[in-house]
């Protein structure tokens, strides 16, 4: 953990590279730029280590022939990067000024400066946003099932989604719930083929397709779920006890707002390789990749962006 | 400091009839943001100590007060005050959540 001072004891280093965020990108990035000799401090936020420590078992991470748990994958790769001296902060960004050489990130209240940043901020849980859900969170619904299935035992639960994340969150919920039911817009998932026919072959799960959840009941618990079938418009209220939501993420990309290009969704947009508008600025992960969106692949990123932050530092010297 | 820890059958005695305000820290082994939470609330211990006692329940061993309390979420972190819920915070939202918890009842 950092401390006040400890940060304030930081104020007057100008670090080679800052790197915001703590995913496989994040720390993949300071990886790289702490072999590259890069004076590196990777501020990686209160929430530390992104989508994966939301996770249980990880079977396409490569080099892992039996699997590692998310949390554990995500300690190896702070581990790794902090034993080539990464500086790492648990703290979040909380503005930045892309105006100024160096750049200055706000972290605690305090400058940190920098010649050049990584951004690798990742993605957030998209909730539903329907009335109910809100109040509901953490009473019932949840968008961690590796988190929250054991409170389930032997009860009904819906999953909202079709992806590979929802396809996880049922499986999981499958070893406590009597009953799970995923819930899906459409008539079919875009999971990938394994993940699609362990659900298919789990006797625990039902489907039910072109259905969207429009309000969840109740007062302290969840107590109905009223769901709208999109190609008949009918709805009808299933009791259930849970509800985990896994239809995807939002870019964190607010703090970056007006000052480097983003898109219409708010993913950073790279201009060549890991290259933002900003020169010195260079992006990686989850915040620019709308299409894979794969640890492997985020940890790719973060490779190619520490790569292009030190040749651009040994040119700027 | 580790945060200590307390169970089903002394929450009671150790969390409600405390006279200090207590925030408990519902957590398991196999979650991941709890994890997380962990070095925090040990530093929050430390700093607050005299002005709330911070504790941590495991969920799996401890499913009645778990239950009792409706916590279907970990980690879930609520503070008690004479016998009271005072308010709870679900999921790790780092040091800034939690000292916002903890100003409800220190000034």
């Amino acid at each position: 953990m950092q401390d006040k001072q400890s940060l304030a004891s930081d104020t007057g280093t100008i670090w080679d590279t800052a790197i915001i965020g703590s995913g496989p990108a994040g720390l993949t990035a300071g990886i790289y730029t702490t072999r590259g000799t890069l004076k590196t401090v990777i501020v990686g936020g209160s929430s530390w280590g992104g989508q994966l420590m939301l996770t249980s078992e990880v079977d396409n991470f490569p080099g892992f022939p039996e699997g590692i748990m998310g949390p554990t994958l995500m300690e190896n790769m702070k581990a790794q990067a902090i034993r080539f001296g990464a500086k790492f902060i648990q703290e979040n960004v909380t503005a930045v000024d892309f105006s100024k050489r160096p750049f200055v990130l706000t972290v605690h209240g305090s400058p940190i400066t920098a010649h050049s940043v990584i951004i690798a901020t990742g993605a957030e849980t998209k909730w539903l946003g329907v009335p109910g859900e809100k109040e509901l969170i953490g009473r019932g619904i949840s968008s961690c099932a590796p988190c929250d299935a054991p409170f389930f035992k032997e009860k009904y639960v819906l999953v909202v989604g079709g992806g590979d994340s929802a396809m996880e969150e049922a499986l999981v919920l499958t070893k406590y719930a009597t009953k799970v039911t995923i819930i899906h817009r459409k008539g079919e998932f875009r999971a990938s083929k394994v993940m699609q026919e362990k659900v298919f072959e789990n006797p625990k799960i039902r489907i039910l397709w072109d259905s969207e959840v429009i309000e969840i009941k109740g007062k302290i618990k969840i107590e109905e779920i009223i769901i709208k079938n999109l190609k008949t418009d009918e709805t009808k209220t299933i009791k259930a006890d849970g509800l985990f939501v896994a239809i995807g993420h939002n870019p964190s990309s607010s703090i970056f707002k007006g000052l480097i290009d983003l898109d219409e969704k708010g993913y950073v947009v790279p201009k060549i390789g890991s290259k933002t508008n900003v020169e010195g600025v260079f992006v990686s992960g989850d915040i620019h990749d709308h299409v894979y969106k794969q640890a492997v692949t985020a940890a790719g990123y973060g490779c190619m962006a520490a790569m292009d932050a030190i040749n651009y530092i040994s040119n700027f010297q | 400091m580790a945060v200590n820890k307390v169970t089903d059958s002394n929450f009671d005695q150790e969390v409600l009839k405390n006279s200090l305000p207590v925030m408990v820290d519902f957590y398991a082994d196999w979650c991941g943001p709890c994890k997380m939470a962990e070095p925090v609330l040990e530093e929050l211990s430390e700093s607050y100590k005299d002005k709330i006692l911070v504790v941590k329940i495991n969920v799996d061993e401890n499913p009645q007060t778990a239950g009792k309390y409706g916590v279907m979420s970990i980690p879930t972190t609520i503070l008690f005050k004479a016998e009271n819920e005072i308010e709870r915070q679900v999921g790790f939202g780092g040091k800034q959540k939690f000292e916002e918890l903890i100003r409800k009842v220190v000034t």
